[in-house]
């Protein structure tokens, strides 16, 4: 008996390895990543509140950690994820009274979020280095 | 011909055993962090840098104090609820899902008391 196996094209539900990432796919999992980032970041605030509790010589400390090169790229960071989060949020609300769902309107909230999380942050941090005349 | 039992229909509740409270709770809190969340940029960007006692007295301040509490209440609750429907998306099995919804919900209550209990310190204590 000849085994003729016949694989017909079907089309196949798509799935992510196949989708070219599109803005609107990119920022549903960048608003979720910046959501657990918060959760973590939420220790900095924490971890800043005590020191201020506990004394000038933990506070002392705490600046130290915060003020050090690496200590400002984490907070950098973590000021772009709150930002970019809570932009996000605003379309998710947005999106939750029924508006703003056709799919112009989708991808322009969308490019907001991730423009306007930057431009933020970038203005956020300037503006503290005019005020104090330094990083 | 519907497939629910007569007990599901009069729960009126799925899998999920409850009902609109999670994401209301979660919209909820997030228009508030919203407002607050803002405020802490703001009290944090005017006091990057200052000296402690400038800090100390910043924090003690009864509204900024006020402030400060109602943020870390709000921003615990909405963490631990998105947290969880984080951990009910990937973690399939029972009992890692069980464990990590428990540990979500003691990092919060810690994050959230350790953080209420050094304002308030700094408001009535020393
Ligand atoms: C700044 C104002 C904020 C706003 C407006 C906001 C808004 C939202 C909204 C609307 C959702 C639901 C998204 C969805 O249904 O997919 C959400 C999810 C979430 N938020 Fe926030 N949020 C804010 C701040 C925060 C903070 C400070 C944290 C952490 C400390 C946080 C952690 C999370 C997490 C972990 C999720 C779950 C993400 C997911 O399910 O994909 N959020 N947020």
């Amino acid at each position: 008996m000849a085994e003729v196996r016949h694989t017909i094209e079907r089309p196949l539900s798509p799935h992510l390895g196949i989708y070219r990432p599109l803005i609107n796919m990119v920022m549903s999992i960048v608003h979720r990543i910046t959501g657990v980032a918060n959760y973590v970041g939420a220790l900095l605030i924490a971890a800043w509140l005590v020191a201020v509790a506990m004394g000038p010589d933990a506070y002392a400390t705490a600046n130290a950690v915060f003020g050090h090169p690496l200590g400002k790229l984490v907070l950098v960071g973590y000021s772009w994820s709150v930002i970019h989060h809570m932009l996000g949020g605003i379309r998710h609300l947005i999106w939750d009274t029924g508006r703003g769902l056709e799919i112009g309107a989708v991808n322009a909230l969308c490019w907001t979020t991730i423009l306007g999380s930057l431009a933020l942050t970038v203005a956020l941090w300037l503006a503290g280095i005019a005020a104090r005349g330094g990083l | 011909m519907s497939m629910r039992t007569p007990l599901a229909k009069v729960r009126g509740l799925g899998s999920a055993k409850s009902g609109t409270e999670h994401f209301w709770l979660q919209r909820l809190t997030a228009v508030a962090n919203l407002f607050l969340v803002s405020f802490l940029i703001w009290l944090l960007f005017t006091l990057a840098g200052a000296d402690y006692d400038t800090v100390r007295r910043t924090l003690a301040k009864p509204y900024i104090a006020v402030l400060l509490v109602l943020l870390v209440l709000s921003a615990v609750t909405h963490m631990r609820l998105g947290m969880e429907t984080i951990i009910e998306d990937y973690v399939h099995s029972e009992w890692l899902k069980v464990a990590a919804l428990l540990l979500n919900t003691f990092f919060a209550i810690l994050v959230g008391i350790t953080c209420v209990f050094a304002v308030l310190k700094l408001s009535f204590g020393a």
